[in-house]
Parts: C-alpha cells; sequence; structure tokens
C-alpha cells in the first residue's frame, strides 16, 4: 500500500495536470457558451504549460540564468540550472495563446452582434430558422420574442 | 449529452494516467529531457557565444532567432485580425 | 468627461501606481540580456499599465494616451525593428540573425550579439505593449456605448 502512496507522490504533477486538463476538456465540449468554450481552452493550454515547465526542473536546480558575472564560462559547472529549452519553448506558445484568445475573443463579439446571442444552441436554432423548415427550438424562441 | 461529455473526458484522462506512468519522476535529473545533449551545449556556451547570462535570452534571440521572429508576427497578426474584425467607423 | 466615476480613492491610486508599473516594465525589457525579464514580459507589463489607467479612467482619457494612428504605426515599427536586425546581419555577409559577424564599434562578438540581442527584445516590447493595448481598446465597447451603459446605470 505504501508503495502506491509513493508512487503516487512521485509523479503527484503529472496527476495535478491530467486534472486541470480534464477540466478544460470538459469545459470545452459540455459547455454551451463560447466564452466558456475559451476559457476551457485557456484552461487546457495552462495545463500543457505547466506540463513542459515540470519536464525542465531539475532537483536543486535554479532559473537558467548565469550567476558568476563575466569571469569565464568554467564556473557554469559548479552551479546546477534547470533546462532552459521548454522554458524557451513555453514563452512562445504563452504568445500564441494569448493570440488565439484574442482573435476567439473577437469572433464571439462578431457572432452576438449578428445572432445577438453567445449560446450554441440558439445561435444553432437561429441558423435553422433561415432553413425553410423551423425548428421546435426556432419557433419557441420567436413566440418568446413575440 | 452532458454524459457523452463526461465520458470521453474521463476516457482521455485515464489514457494520460496510463501513459504518465512511464514519465520521469519530477525533477529528476537523469530523465531524456535532461540528459539531452543540447541542453549541457545550451548552458556552458550560451554566454561565450552570445554575449548575454539569461540562458532563456540567449536561446530565444539567438539560437531561435527565427522562431522569435515568427513569433512577434503572430501576435502583430493577432493584433491586425482583431483590429479588422472589429473595425469602427473612425477608422 | 468619462461616463465610468470611479471613487477617489481608486483614481489616486491608479494614478500614482501607474508611472511605477511602467518603469519597471522598462526595466524588465532592458534587463533581458542579464537577468530575469525579456520583451514579452515587459510589453505585457507596460501594457498592463496602460489597460489599468484605461479601466479606471475610461477609453477616452486612455485613447488620448495611445491613440489608434500611433498604436497602428508603432505595432508595425516593432516588427521591423527586429526583421531589420536580421536584414542588419545579411548586409554585414552574415546569415539571417547571425549577429556576432556586425563590426559594431569594433567590440568582440559576444559584445555585440549582446547589444543587438537587446535590440531585438526592444522591438519585441514594442510590438507587445501596442497590440495588448489594441487588443484591449479593440473588444471594449467605444466611447458613445460606454456612455450610454453609464446612463443606463444610473436611471
Amino acid at each position: 500500500m505504501s508503495e502506491i502512496f509513493e508512487f503516487i507522490a512521485a509523479e503527484y504533477n503529472y496527476w495535478i495536470y491530467v486534472t486541470l486538463m480534464m477540466i478544460g476538456f470538459y469545459a470545452m465540449i459540455a459547455k454551451k457558451n463560447l466564452i466558456k468554450k475559451v476559457i476551457g481552452a485557456n484552461i487546457f493550454q495552462t495545463a500543457i504549460f505547466l506540463f513542459y515547465i515540470s519536464l525542465a526542473e531539475v532537483e536543486g536546480g535554479t532559473a537558467p540564468i548565469l550567476m558568476h558575472g563575466h569571469d569565464g564560462a568554467h564556473a557554469a559547472h559548479e552551479v546546477i540550472y534547470v533546462n532552459p529549452l521548454p522554458h524557451v519553448l513555453i514563452l512562445t506558445a504563452i504568445v500564441v495563446s494569448v493570440s488565439t484568445t484574442a482573435v476567439a475573443l473577437a469572433l464571439i463579439i462578431k457572432i452576438y452582434q449578428v445572432y445577438g446571442s453567445i449560446e450554441e444552441d440558439v445561435i444553432l436554432a437561429y441558423r435553422k430558422q433561415l432553413a425553410p423548415e423551423f425548428s421546435e427550438h426556432a419557433r419557441q424562441k420567436q413566440e418568446g420574442e413575440q | 449529452m452532458k454524459i457523452a461529455a463526461l465520458l470521453a473526458v474521463i476516457l482521455a484522462g485515464g489514457m494520460l494516467i496510463y501513459a504518465g506512468q512511464d514519465l520521469p519522476a519530477f525533477g529528476d535529473p537523469n530523465s531524456p529531457s535532461n540528459q539531452h545533449p543540447i541542453v549541457e551545449y545550451y548552458i556552458n556556451n550560451s554566454e561565450t557565444e552570445s554575449g548575454v547570462g539569461n540562458i532563456v535570452t540567449a536561446v530565444l534571440a539567438n539560437y531561435r532567432g527565427y522562431d522569435t521572429l515568427g513569433e512577434t508576427a503572430v501576435i502583430f497578426t493577432a493584433g491586425m485580425a482583431v483590429l479588422l474584425l472589429l473595425r469602427r467607423r473612425e477608422i | 468627461m468619462s461616463g465610468i466615476q470611479e471613487s477617489v480613492v481608486i483614481r489616486t491610486v491608479v494614478r500614482i501606481m501607474v508611472p511605477f508599473i511602467e518603469i519597471f516594465a522598462l526595466y524588465v525589457i532592458m534587463h533581458g540580456a542579464s537577468g530575469p525579464g525579456g520583451g514579452f514580459q515587459g510589453g505585457v507589463i507596460f501594457g498592463a499599465g496602460i489597460i489599468l489607467f484605461t479601466m479606471i479612467y475610461g477609453i477616452k482619457e486612455g485613447k488620448q494616451r495611445m491613440s489608434n494612428k500611433l498604436s497602428r504605426i508603432l505595432s508595425s515599427t516593432g516588427l521591423s525593428i527586429y526583421a531589420g536586425t536580421g536584414l542588419l546581419c545579411m548586409v554585414f555577409g552574415g546569415m539571417f540573425l547571425q549577429y556576432n559577424v556586425v563590426p559594431l564599434l569594433s567590440l568582440d562578438p559576444a559584445n555585440v550579439s549582446k547589444i543587438l540581442i537587446d535590440v531585438v527584445e526592444i522591438g519585441i516590447g514594442i510590438t507587445v505593449l501596442v497590440i495588448m493595448i489594441s487588443l484591449f481598446f479593440d473588444i471594449s465597447p467605444s466611447e458613445e456605448d460606454e456612455l450610454q451603459l453609464s446612463e443606463e446605470e444610473e436611471q
């Protein structure tokens, strides 16, 4: 039993990211509100960022900034640094995340201006209304407006 | 509908947990990503080659400068896309 | 006269805080080479300072500090600084963004790279800060809408 606990404790970071990813994934596929979908996508992205940053961690390591000033590179061996490459990759990935979120929010504003709603089912019902056959939901919405 | 979403999420999470058992422990210095020779190279040579003390900046602006140029272009394009989508009369 | 009226405490604190936030942002941009920092981070902090000011004092006051025209010019300027640095290296016979070939003040190649990396960071910083501010201005409601909303709230 203690072995199982040890195993869970040794890799606890991955279980946190999997949980975060599940929360974000659920918000993306189950919520009808488009803003909530974008929030879910952001949670998903954050889980992946944390996963990458945790892969860079080295026990006892410090931030990858050289600490010896300008007196030669040989002193770099004495200090343990964490892996700098995932940090660079995630720094650029965060920028992409911000950009995609901004474009998604702008598109949602456009959708709201056209359809008057950001609820997915209302938008789909409105789309159906434009087609010849009227759906049940669209008729209800029309009656509600009148 | 919600049940199906929940099932899909639990399935995906279960697969990730199953795959996560093989991942290296947190802070393991012998993990494959920390043992790759490029990491050693960056830590030892970034200051002599690019003159900056911050290894992340050296990799970002020097070794991966082209990548970062594309990144700046991405954020510029995002700004322009939002501008075009939400264009107002005064522009 | 902006539509939104925050309390005196918030207005005064923001008025005092914003210059310090922006000086800190410039510090972060300029210390990307030797310490923690860089163009992306500093640009976002600078943009956050202006966004904070705009949230409290209204869109109109914010646009006086960063007009649409200025933001459009500056955002392309930052990207041009970056690409221009890369082309400068090609002019002196190196590859694109190969900093150490530029004969700048006859310094040794590592110092030239350091200076040009700083230039590149400034370019990134300008682009990011201007895009952050213009994203906020584009997504937020226009001045008339804001005024209308606050009038509706009062009624």
